[in-house]
């Protein structure tokens, strides 16, 4: 095969790579060699996306066709600016997480079981860059489905450690199914009026459909049901419990890429599909999605600092950076929405990089642990927590790190837009933000009574220095990133 | 000359933070650990006198690092300001640093390896703000300058140590991230870039009537310039270890708000727009009263340390007070305070550290009749204050005259008022430990254990101090380019 034929299957391998190992890794009975599938898989597809971000880039956007049938009637994967952005970001967390989980997952289950949880791990990674990837409203719900079964397994693995993951996996499971029902609704009644399920002939029709009632309703039930999967505010609840009690590695996949990948999905109905119809989306962002933003970053900021387990702490505070990512979205403009897509790459560094330090506590200390428990282990565990302490800082924004890039997009989208009573509220929670922050750098470093040194295992804190490295990379050339979101958002707005 | 300016620029700013590198690989030895510190100070100061000297010469040194976003550089460009408090931030560190080693030595203090290697990181961020190529560049690192002074601050690991440090972090962190930081953005948007431009950038891209609420965002976003109400971190941080209150929260920390202010007011504002807008009128009387408020609580201060905190929120007022009245003259004379002050007010605390680590006496109420066991200290707290007070021969009567001749020129008679009588209230409460040590009868008898470490340091700025008031000139000559070009 010549690079241009590779380049043209591109878009379907970043997702089948990952899917079809999966079956491979279940019967897999030797765990470091199912492990090496994931990494072969997940690698592949960071390799894929790599090289759809390069073509992209290069002014490039295409479209494969499944089965070679053509769209309305053929399922059809779309590259363009934003989906191999958020792609790219996906991917390249996927793979890091996935390196991270040798030593990582096997400590937290039991070794018979890890064929089957790689299985799992690939059909997650698989089924949500098949969610960014695809362009056909039926065919998402399929992928949305694939991920959530899939992540439900892997939460549920927790319960070896702690029997409350299996509640937590089941919340999820009813909850996500709930939210995957509603958009799936939604779409039966964007097809009963329109006849089409691709997402660009979507876009072309809903405008010309006179019934602006039944697309009105449609796009309630699509829009409550991703707002399900994204975790934003009220209907956040199935996520604290999730990332909390799923074993390590797995917190720090989903916590980098699942909700990621949901965003995604919704700056692509909202931008693209109902485009046409500015007036209910204006309505929907104004009225709906920033205040659900605000509520999200201020209720998840608040419980954050008043949070004592550890791994429950920083998922409150996910609550509240998807609400950034959403309240970007939700300014609309091009400059939001790139601030959006800047956060969206920026967060999945900082919070992967915080749930692998976390890991590496629980599995080196062998077991959960709360803030109480972490006393101390600035001194034990130094190359780990100065590790933690750069991707905390990212996220409370400090200058040179990529969360400081996050803060000055998303402040000056909203100053441009003239949103000033947000802008307050918005570094209100950023000054809060430092406080559940401090409270943990404040304990890594107190004086404890066990001081004695933990063996770090390169194992775990390589993976870990990838990211907390991003996090200052990007944070003192930030060009590539700003650049690609800036061309995402782009192709949503049109350039305006 | 000794090397490029580039080169010598590369060099001030990437010193500190070898030498902050070197020190956890030093730890084991600690003698080559502690001169790490000395040695990391010369070489930093030798390359801020080859950018100064290149700036004199009309040159304007320059290194751009990185893009930070389209057409904004993580660039260094050294201004007249910049390289006044280069100057002063690094020659200081070479004194600061001697002293912190006789200080932390003769104190027994614990994790001296991480106390020196914060302390060169602070240093880094400091000269990384003075040669600033924009605000952006200068807003990172003041949050740097912040971060990396915290475990300075919580040194000691105390209960108390900590709350001061939470303070020290909220307010310095809370007022940029809130104010600061949407301050120095609103100009972006204005104005499309954030350079220091003589005459300023913001005549003509922003309303008059925006004028004032900006510079507001501007004064209480910079927390470091400590104008009331946001001056209660100053006191509070008071709880490290001397060294970092002699040199950071004297010079660094403190010099890098007032410095922030005038660069705002200097190359964002413009001294002619501000003048013309009247945007600055507020901020004269505020800072006119955080001068006196201060000075007042100064006096009623019986620890040493609280009470030179309380006189440094007075003394920064100065410089802000100089950015606002706005004129030529004033803001010279700002730029000059900010040298005259450092010299000074150092010399106060390396004796106030030297006195504890001697005698360990903290109350100025005990330091009766001590003057004649430590005549050096005293004697150089004797000159030291002098400056402050702004007597003749000593540095500090230079800036007053040109903040004085600068109000005079505005017109504004009360706050020349003003200036009299908190001259008469530092004379007050400046001199009175002083003549306790010389004048009264002891009251409390104590071991002096001497460390030649802690006496020199003082010894030396005081003389720095009389010094400047002879060799000004290239202070001035840079404080008047500040304002011409």
């Amino acid at each position: 095969m010549s690079l241009a034929q590779i380049i043209a299957n591109l878009p379907a391998l970043v997702v089948a790579i990952p899917l079809l190992l999966s079956p491979v890794a279940a019967m897999t009975p030797v765990a470091g060699l199912a492990w090496l599938l994931a990494v072969l898989g997940s690698g592949a597809a960071f390799l894929c996306a790599l090289l759809l971000q390069g073509a992209v880039t290069s002014g490039e956007s295409f479209s494969y066709f499944l089965g070679n049938w053509p769209p309305p009637w053929g399922i059809e994967f779309v590259v363009d600016a934003p989906s191999a952005f958020t792609v790219l970001v996906m991917s390249g967390l996927a793979f890091v997480a996935t390196l991270f989980a040798r030593t990582a997952l096997l400590a937290e289950i039991a070794e018979a079981d890890a064929g089957k949880a790689y299985a799992a791990w690939l059909l997650a990674c698989g089924g949500l860059s098949g969610l960014v990837m695809t362009g056909d409203a039926f065919n998402l719900f399929v992928f949305l489905e694939i991920s959530a079964l899939s992540s439900v397994i892997l939460i549920a693995l927790g319960a070896g450690r702690d029997r409350r993951a299996l509640i937590a996996g089941y919340n999820y499971l009813v909850i996500g199914a709930v939210g995957a029902t509603f958009y799936v609704i939604g779409v039966g009644f964007i097809y009963a009026v329109t006849g089409s399920l691709n997402m660009a002939d979507l876009a072309v029709r809903i405008p010309e459909v006179p019934q602006t009632t039944v697309v009105m309703v449609g796009f309630g039930f699509m829009m409550a049901g991703i707002l399900v999967k994204a975790a934003i505010f009220p209907v956040h609840v199935w996520l604290p419990a999730a990332y909390a009690f799923a074993p390590s590695a797995v917190s720090s996949l989903l916590a980098a890429i699942a909700t990621k990948a949901a965003l995604y999905v919704m700056a692509r109905i909202v931008f693209d599909i109902f485009a046409g119809m500015p007036e209910m989306i204006g309505f929907a962002l104004e009225f709906v999605l920033v205040p659900l933003a605000l509520g999200g970053i201020f209720i998840g900021t608040i419980l954050a600092i008043y949070e004592n387990d550890i791994k429950k702490l920083l998922a409150f505070s996910s609550v509240a950076q998807i609400g950034y990512i959403a309240l970007a979205f939700g300014v609309s403009t091009t400059a939001g929405i790139a601030a959006g897509f800047i956060h969206i790459g920026n967060h999945a560094l900082i919070k992967g990089g915080l749930f692998l330090a976390v890991g590496a506590y629980a599995v080196l200390l062998g077991r959960r642990i709360n803030l109480t428990q972490m006393a101390g282990l600035g001194r034990r565990m130094p190359i780990t927590t100065t590790a933690f302490l750069i991707c905390g800082l990212s996220l409370i924004g400090l200058p040179l790190t990529a969360g400081f890039i996050s803060k000055l997009y998303l402040v000056r989208a909203l100053l441009e837009a003239e949103m000033m009573i947000v802008v307050g509220l918005v570094l209100a929670s950023s000054a809060l933000s430092v406080a559940y922050l401090w409270k943990i750098v404040e304990v890594l470093w107190k004086p404890a009574a066990v001081i004695a040194p933990v063996r770090e295992a390169p194992a775990l804190y390589l993976p870990l220095w990838i990211l907390a490295l991003g996090n200052l990379w990007f944070g003192v050339a930030p060009a590539p990133l700003v650049d690609a979101a800036m061309r995402a958002a782009m192709q949503f707005t049109g350039g305006m | 000359m000794l090397m490029q300016p580039q080169t010598a620029l590369l060099v001030g700013i990437f010193a500190p933070l070898v030498t902050a590198l070197l020190v956890p690989f030093l730890a084991v030895r600690s003698n080559w650990r502690d001169i790490a510190g000395p040695v990391g100070a010369l070489v930093t100061f030798v390359a801020a006198l080859e950018v100064t000297a290149d700036v004199l010469a009309g040159g304007v040194p320059t290194w751009v690092a990185a893009e930070l976003a389209p057409g904004l550089d993580l660039a260094f460009r050294v201004t007249p300001l910049g390289a006044i408090f280069g100057l002063v931030a690094s020659g200081l560190w070479i004194v600061a640093a001697v002293y912190s080693v006789g200080y932390m030595r003769g104190n027994h203090e614990k994790h001296q390896t991480r106390f020196a290697a914060f302390y060169a990181v602070a240093v880094h961020a400091a000269m990384a703000i003075a040669w600033s190529g924009n605000l952006l560049v200068l807003f990172i690192f003041y949050e740097i300058l912040t971060f990396s002074t915290f475990p300075l601050v919580t040194h000691k690991d105390s209960r108390a140590a900590r709350d001061a440090g939470r303070l020290y972090m909220s307010i310095l962190v809370g007022s940029s991230v809130i104010l600061l930081l949407p301050a120095v953005i609103y100009v972006w948007l204005m104005t499309g870039r954030l350079d220091f431009v003589p005459g300023g950038i913001l005549k003509d891209a922003i309303p008059a009537a925006a004028a004032p609420w900006l510079l507001a965002a501007f004064v209480f976003g910079v927390g470091k310039a400590a104008v009331m109400p946001l001056h209660r971190w100053l006191p509070a941080a008071m709880v490290a270890p001397t060294p970092v209150s002699a040199l950071l929260h004297a010079v660094a920390v403190v010099k890098a708000g007032v410095f922030t202010m005038l660069m705002v007011v200097v190359y964002i504002f413009g001294i002619d727009f501000l003048a013309e807008t009247r945007a600055a009128t507020w901020l004269v009387w505020l800072t006119c009263f955080t001068i006196l408020a201060s000075s007042c609580v100064a006096i009623t201060k019986d620890d040493l340390k609280a009470r030179l905190a309380y006189s440094t929120i007075s003394q920064l007022s100065y410089v802000v007070l100089g950015a606002a009245i706005a004129t030529q003259v004033a803001a010279t004379g700002a730029a000059l305070h900010i040298v005259m002050h450092a010299a000074g007010k150092i010399t106060l605390f390396f004796v106030a550290g030297a006195i504890y680590v001697q005698a360990h006496i903290t109350r100025i109420s005990e330091l009766d009749g001590q003057g004649r066991e430590m005549p050096w200290l005293f004697g150089a707290f004797f000159l030291g204050a002098l400056s402050i007070i702004g007597i003749p021969p000593l540095g500090g009567s230079w800036s007053k005259f040109y903040l004085m001749a600068g109000a005079a020129d505005a017109g504004l008679v009360m706050v020349l008022a003003v200036l009299s009588l908190s001259s008469l209230l530092n004379i007050y409460y400046l001199l009175d430990p002083v003549a306790r040590g010389f004048f009264k009868p002891k009251v409390k008898e104590v071991k002096v254990n001497r460390h030649v470490l802690t006496v020199l340091p003082p010894v030396l700025t005081a003389a720095l101090s009389v010094a400047l008031f002879f060799f000004a000139g290239t202070f001035l000559e840079l404080a008047e380019a500040m304002v011409t070009r």
